[in-house]
């Protein structure tokens, strides 16, 4: 995974909430088996109309959102469905940053292995976020968010900042810890499956 | 002080400890499907890494299998690569399969607890936001994505944050159990603590009206935690749960000293207590029937619709979210929920898609016919489940009711192989998501229990199954 570096980018407000994995990336998309290319299906029901022509109306489609790396949304965003397809969209898409009052628990873990930034913020300053206009600089190492008229602070759990900031390979590090995994498992009264 | 059961679980299965960070957690089970599993393998060989303990892990092809005749190619090509990725990894790995043409195939959350590899107690996971189900064992299950099914493939553990405990006290008696199902009050307690009531919690399932269900029932409980946001739904095992498991194909061959070991070990302490609670009466609830786009957008049977403005309760996104809801279902505030007329209905998924659910719904049709304007189909849980149903000759009484009788399969719960609702079209599903186009592009899904759905079928709209006599 590639390390995470400051971020800056106008917003691309989303004013949805309880956004679900299955508006993010539907199923006809999970049918593939490899990590790659799912952006251009993102958000495939509300960007395309029945002939896969886009829509006007919805915001990823207006071109002053083109270049934008972070995602302003609702309360609960990625509920639903454990599909990491919907991560790896976003990604593929171009987001690396995604800010909502709250999300969802399976959704936000996926994030962490793919080298996005959940930030989680009281709603009242999501709302002012989804209002900024002028580009917003989202600084990990200082967990602060720099608009152009003030600093937004946000809390990251210790560990998960460090995942972030190294690019750190999750299975390598746990495997470090092969010791106590195989202590364990003599000790385990759970007996196999097979 | 005392524990939770859920604490109890969780503290018998760290495997690394530190002050604010995430505990390392061993995992006793690993269910792996088709759809969220190739990219994992894939990571692994690109890493030169093997799975480390293939006998504690189980696959099977769900998600994506068609449920007509199994005896013809898939047409499908790319569902056909993913089924066949499956079986090449599995091959590869050395891990066991029940593939399409297994006795043993269905959906993973309906077989690991009908074949013995859910136990109490146990630690759980599948790359699937419903891997709450097997909680109804008092395993603790927890569904998981991609990179994480990698990594319990290559460790057998996983990192976790410790999540909150939440009591939901389930407390009095249906008057009538057969109308007033699992699923009605399951869908009653997401109604009232949201869809993101459980987030960060592990729900503990409790009280009379919940010890009072069957443990198919109990799995419909289970099953739904997630769509109240919640990381798993948990039930502690008593006598029910240990006569389920009891010779299964791959019950543990200790499996009386294990239940002496449960009996003991698997129960939260009187004087343990929860982060949050909440309580539901069940003495008078109602059959439920969703009306939006999300599962908390429920309500009684005998009730209209609510406004956007008496459903929110003056949250402004809330009220914004329940008029787009609308929009997309058709629907307007004010509408008797009986007078909804629909088009199609579904009986299945890892919800609602077991025997006890088949024979419920197939006393409402007994001797009926599907009303004219409806299409009306059965996907059983699994080909045992649909062996033991034919064994009763339930098919028989929904194929003369011109129901379509499946092979198993999650169908069109999510409709990523042919069964799909087209654009436009009403169904009632028993399945578990109401999502904008979850069944298909443009269809309209309400969530309902299976005697509601199959009452649905015969009327052509919904209707309040306690008028009926089902005993």
């Amino acid at each position: 995974m590639e390390p995470f570096h400051n971020v800056k980018s106008i917003v691309t407000p989303l004013d949805k909430v309880n956004v679900d994995t299955d508006q993010i990336i539907p199923k006809q998309f999970l049918k593939l088996v490899q990590k790659s290319g799912f952006g251009k299906f993102l958000f495939f029901n509300w960007r395309y109309d029945e002939n896969e022509n886009l829509k006007s109306d919805f915001v990823l489609n207006n071109s002053k959102y083109d270049d934008s790396k972070i995602l302003v949304a609702g309360d609960n965003f990625g509920c639903g469905s454990s599909r990491e397809h919907a991560v790896w969209a976003l990604d593929d898409y171009g987001f690396s940053v995604i800010i909502s009052s709250s999300f969802a628990d399976i959704f936000f873990s996926n994030c962490f292995k793919n080298g996005i930034l959940p930030i989680t913020l009281d709603s009242a300053i999501v709302e002012k976020l989804q209002h900024e206009t002028d580009q917003i600089e989202v600084d990990l190492e200082n967990q602060v968010i720099k608009t152009s008229s003030e600093n937004i602070s946000f809390e990251i759990n210790s560990h998960k900042k460090k995942i972030l900031l190294e690019g750190l390979d999750d299975i390598a590090q746990t495997l470090e810890h092969e010791e106590k995994i195989s202590e364990f498992e003599e000790k385990s009264t759970v007996p196999s499956v097979l | 002080m005392g524990k939770t059961l859920f604490e109890k679980i969780w503290e018998s299965h760290i495997v690394v400890e530190k002050q604010n960070e995430p505990a390392l957690i061993y995992i006793d089970r690993h269910l792996v499907h088709e759809v969220t599993s190739p990219q994992a393998f894939d990571g692994l060989r690109m890493n030169d890494r093997e799975v480390r303990r293939p006998d504690l892990t189980i696959a099977t092809m769900d998600h994506n299998v068609p449920t007509s005749d199994r005896s013809l190619p898939i047409l499908d090509q790319t569902s056909a690569v993913q089924i066949k990725t499956l079986e090449n990894n599995c091959k590869d790995f050395g891990i066991k399969l029940f593939d399409i043409n297994s006795p043993n195939q269905g959906i993973v959350h309906v077989i690991g607890p009908q074949l013995g590899i859910t136990l109490p107690g146990t630690t759980i996971v599948c790359g699937d936001s419903h891997t709450s189900t097997h909680g109804a064992f008092g395993a603790l299950a927890l569904g998981i994505g991609t990179s994480e099914v990698e990594h319990v493939l290559a460790s057998q553990t996983l990192w976790l944050e410790k999540p909150k405990t939440f009591e939901v006290r389930v407390e009095g008696k249906r008057k009538n159990p057969h109308a007033v199902t699992a699923k009605d009050i399951i869908l009653s307690i997401i109604k009232n603590i949201g869809t993101a009531g459980g987030t960060g919690t592990v729900i503990e399932y409790r009280g009379e009206g919940i010890t009072d269900l069957s443990m198919e029932q109990r799995m419909t409980i289970c099953n739904m935690s997630i769509e109240g946001g919640a990381r798993a739904g948990l039930i502690a095992p008593d006598q029910k749960t240990f006569d389920y498991l009891r010779n299964r194909e791959y019950t543990p061959q200790n499996y009386d000293s294990l239940v002496d070991n449960w009996k003991v070990n698997l129960q939260t302490d009187s004087d343990a207590t929860f982060d949050k609670t909440f309580v539901l009466d069940i003495n008078d609830i109602a059959p439920q029937v969703s009306w939006g786009t999300n599962p908390g957008m429920t309500c009684d049977v005998n009730e209209s619709i609510p406004s956007p403005d008496e459903f929110s309760n003056g949250d402004a996104n809330q009220k914004k979210g329940a008029e787009k809801a609308l929009e997309y279902m058709a629907l307007e505030s004010g509408t008797l929920i009986e007078d909804i007329e629909i088009d199609r209905v579904f009986i299945g998924s890892c919800t609602n898609a077991r025997l006890e659910d088949l024979i419920e719904a197939s006393k409402v049709i007994q001797g009926q016919k599907v009303a004219s304007n409806v299409s009306a189909m059965v996907v059983p849980g699994s080909q045992m489940v649909k062996k033991q149903a034919e064994e009763m000759g339930l098919h028989k009484i929904f194929i003369d009711a011109n129901f379509e009788w499946r092979e198993a399969g999650c169908s069109m719960c999510l409709g990523m192989n042919p069964d799909i609702l087209s654009p436009g079209e009403r169904c009632a599903s028993t399945s578990n998501r109401n999502f904008e186009g979850r069944q298909g592009n443009g269809g309209r899904t309400h969530l309902v229990s299976p005697v509601m759905a199959a009452a649905a079928a015969i009327n052509g709209h919904f209707v309040d199954v306690r008028k009926l006599d089902l005993n």
